[in-house]
C-alpha cells in the first residue's frame, strides 16, 4: 500500500454566518478522503458543491469544524504546522492575476523559495529548472502583464515547483483560461504528476479533463457522491446527469448511440478511443 | 495601448549605469540633487551641466526619451524664469523701460533656475530609466533596513513597505486592465462619460470607480491567500535570489562623483558667487 498523503476523516466545515443572519448550512458533510502519494485526483462538481472548500482544507487556509485533516500525519488545525504543511502542499488558484506577486516573471517565481529562507543560488537553480518544466523559461525575464492567462497561470505553478512541495492542488487551474491555455495547463499538471512524480489534487468542473486523472472523485452537495477511476466514475451516465453534471463527449456520444442499439465493446472516455471504437462498429 | 506601458519606465540597455548597484544610484542622486543647490557661479554650474550631459550619453538611453520627459515641465521652467527676472531685486540694473527694470541678477537667477531643473528631471529619469522598479524597491529597502531598530516595537518593517511598493507596481497595469473593462460595460450600458460639464463628467466616475474598488478588495484578499499558500511571513528569515553587491564599479562611480563634488567646492570658493 502507497504511502498516505492527505487525509480527511469525517470532515465538515460550515462558513461563518454573518451576526445578524442565520447559521449557513454545511459546506461539507462527513468526509472521508484518502489522497495517496503519487495520485492524479480529478475533484468534480457543479458550482456550490463544496468543491473548492475541500481543496482549501487540505493546506490549512480552511480548518474543519468537525473532524480531522492530516498532511502526512500533521493535523491541518494545529496552528504551529500551518507552514510545515504548506511546505508539502503547495496551492494554485483560479485566477493567475491575483497570485503572481512580483513584476517580473522569474522574480515571482523566486518569491516561494525566498519566504523559505533557500540559499541564492539554489534559488537560481530552482527558478531555472521550474520555469523550464512549464516550458516558459523563454520569458523569464517578461512582465506578467504581458503575458496570456495560460502563460500567467503556468508562472503560478513554476512558483509553487520552485518550492519543491510534495504536492500541488489545483483549485479550478482552468476556469479562466481560453482553450488553448487551458490545454496547455492540464498538460503541464499531467507532465509534474507523470515526470516529476508529485501527488496532484485538482478542482474542476471540465469533465473533459476529470477524465484524464486517475481517480475521481465526485462532491454534491457538500457530500462525496462517487470516488473511483474515470471509467467507474463515468459508467453511470444517469446519476451523474441527475446532480447536473456533464458527462465526457466520448462517453455521452456511446450513451445516445446505445440508446439507438449501437453498443461499443467497453466504455470509452477519450476522444481518440471513441473514434477507435467507431471505427470497428463498421 | 495598454499592453504597451512600461512600468517605472525602465529602459533596457547595456550600460555602466545599468549594471551599478541600484543602491550607487538613488544615493548618487540624492548627493546630486543636494550638490546642485550649492552650485553658486557659473563655474560650477557648467560642471554640474557636463556631469549629467555625460550620464545621460554614457547610459545608452536614447537623448529623445529625456527630452519627452522634459516637455511637461517646460512651460514651469519658462514661467518660473520669467517670473524672477521681474521681481528679483537685487544687483545692478541691465535695462529699464516703463514701469519695468531688468537686474543682473534677475537674469542669472532665472538661468540658473532653468539649468538646475533640467538637471534634476535628467538625473532623476536616468535613475528611472537604467533601474528596474523591482531593484528600485530592493534598494531602497536595503537602504533604510537601520530604520528597523526604530521600528522595533511595532509590527512594520521596512521591508513591508518595500512589499507595498513591489505589490503596487505589479498591479498598476492590471487595475489599468480592469478600469478599461469596467468602462466598456458601463458604456453598454449606455454611461455616457465624454460629455456634459466637469461636474457631470466627475460624477459619471462613481460607477466605474465603485465596481473598481470592489474588484481591487477581491483581488487583495485572493492575493493575501495566495501569498500565504507560498510561505509569505514577512520579512525575517527570507533570502533574496538576486543578490545586491557593492563592486568596484560602484567604487568608480562613487569616486568620480566626489571627485566632481569636490571641484564643485573648489570652484565655489575660487570665484565669486553670482545669485
Amino acid at each position: 500500500m502507497s504511502e498516505e498523503f492527505i487525509k480527511f476523516e469525517n470532515v465538515s466545515f460550515r462558513y461563518e454566518n454573518a451576526e445578524d443572519e442565520p447559521e449557513l448550512p454545511l459546506a461539507l458533510k462527513n468526509i472521508n478522503i484518502t489522497v495517496n502519494k503519487g495520485e492524479l485526483v480529478a475533484v468534480l462538481g457543479h458550482n456550490g458543491s463544496g468543491k473548492s472548500t475541500l481543496a482549501k482544507l487540505t493546506n490549512a487556509i480552511l480548518v474543519p469544524e468537525s473532524g480531522k485533516v492530516t498532511v502526512l500525519g500533521m493535523d491541518t488545525a494545529d496552528e504551529e504546522l500551518k507552514y510545515e504543511i504548506r511546505r508539502k502542499v503547495g496551492m494554485v488558484f483560479q485566477n493567475p492575476d491575483n497570485q503572481i506577486v512580483a513584476t517580473i516573471v522569474e522574480d515571482d517565481v523566486a518569491f516561494g523559495p525566498e519566504n523559505l529562507g533557500v540559499e541564492p543560488s539554489e534559488i537560481r537553480k530552482r527558478v531555472d529548472s521550474a520555469l523550464k518544466a512549464v516550458e516558459m523559461y523563454e520569458k523569464r525575464l517578461a512582465e506578467p502583464h504581458n503575458l496570456s492567462g495560460g502563460q500567467k497561470q503556468r508562472v503560478a505553478i513554476a512558483g509553487i515547483l520552485a518550492m519543491e512541495t510534495d504536492g500541488i492542488v489545483f483549485d479550478e487551474p482552468t476556469a479562466m483560461l481560453d482553450p488553448r491555455g487551458r490545454q496547455a495547463v492540464m498538460d503541464t499538471i499531467l507532465k509534474i504528476n507523470k515526470e516529476q512524480g508529485k501527488t496532484v489534487m485538482f478542482i474542476t468542473h471540465f469533465m473533459d479533463e476529470a477524465v484524464l486523472a486517475d481517480r475521481v472523485i465526485v462532491v454534491n452537495n457538500g457530500e462525496i457522491m462517487t470516488d473511483g477511476t474515470p471509467e467507474e466514475v463515468f459508467s453511470d451516465i444517469q446519476k451523474l446527469k441527475d446532480v447536473g453534471l456533464d458527462v465526457p463527449q466520448a462517453r455521452e456520444l456511446q450513451f445516445r448511440l446505445s440508446e439507438n442499439g449501437i453498443s461499443f465493446e467497453n466504455n470509452v472516455l477519450l476522444e481518440d478511443d471513441c473514434v477507435e471504437a467507431i471505427k470497428k462498429l463498421f | 495601448m495598454i499592453k504597451d506601458i512600461t512600468i517605472g519606465q525602465y529602459y533596457k540597455a547595456e550600460s555602466v549605469l545599468h549594471k551599478c548597484d541600484p543602491r550607487t544610484k538613488l544615493l548618487l542622486t540624492i548627493a546630486f540633487v543636494v550638490v546642485i543647490f550649492l552650485c553658486k557661479n557659473f563655474y560650477s554650474l557648467a560642471l554640474m551641466a557636463a556631469l549629467t550631459v555625460i550620464a545621460m550619453l554614457i547610459s545608452k538611453v536614447p537623448v529623445k526619451m529625456f527630452l519627452k520627459s522634459m516637455k511637461p515641465i517646460l512651460p514651469l521652467i519658462l514661467l518660473t524664469a520669467v517670473l524672477n527676472i521681474f521681481y528679483n531685486t537685487g544687483g545692478e540694473i541691465l535695462l529699464s523701460f516703463w514701469k519695468i527694470t531688468i537686474r543682473d541678477k534677475a537674469v542669472f537667477t532665472a538661468i540658473f533656475i532653468a539649468i538646475r531643473i533640467f538637471c534634476l528631471i535628467i538625473v532623476s529619469s536616468l535613475l528611472t530609466y537604467t533601474t528596474t522598479p523591482t531593484m528600485l524597491t530592493d534598494g531602497i529597502e536595503k537602504l533604510l533596513k537601520p530604520l528597523d531598530f526604530i521600528l522595533k516595537p511595532t509590527s512594520f518593517r521596512v521591508h513591508t513597505l518595500a512589499m507595498m511598493m513591489t505589490l503596487a507596481l505589479r498591479f498598476i497595469p492590471t487595475l489599468i486592465e480592469e478600469i478599461d473593462k469596467i468602462m466598456n460595460a458601463q458604456k453598454a450600458r449606455g454611461a455616457d462619460l465624454e460629455s456634459g460639464s466637469i461636474m457631470q463628467r466627475a460624477k459619471a466616475l462613481i460607477p466605474i470607480i465603485i465596481p473598481l474598488f470592489v474588484s481591487s478588495f477581491r483581488r487583495a484578499y485572493e492575493l493575501a491567500f495566495a501569498m500565504d499558500c507560498r510561505c509569505y511571513t514577512g520579512g525575517d528569515g527570507r533570502t533574496r535570489m538576486k543578490q545586491m553587491r557593492f563592486t568596484y564599479r560602484d567604487l568608480l562611480v562613487f569616486f568620480v562623483f566626489a571627485l566632481i563634488f569636490a571641484g564643485i567646492i573648489v570652484l565655489n570658493i575660487k570665484f565669486l558667487p553670482v545669485i
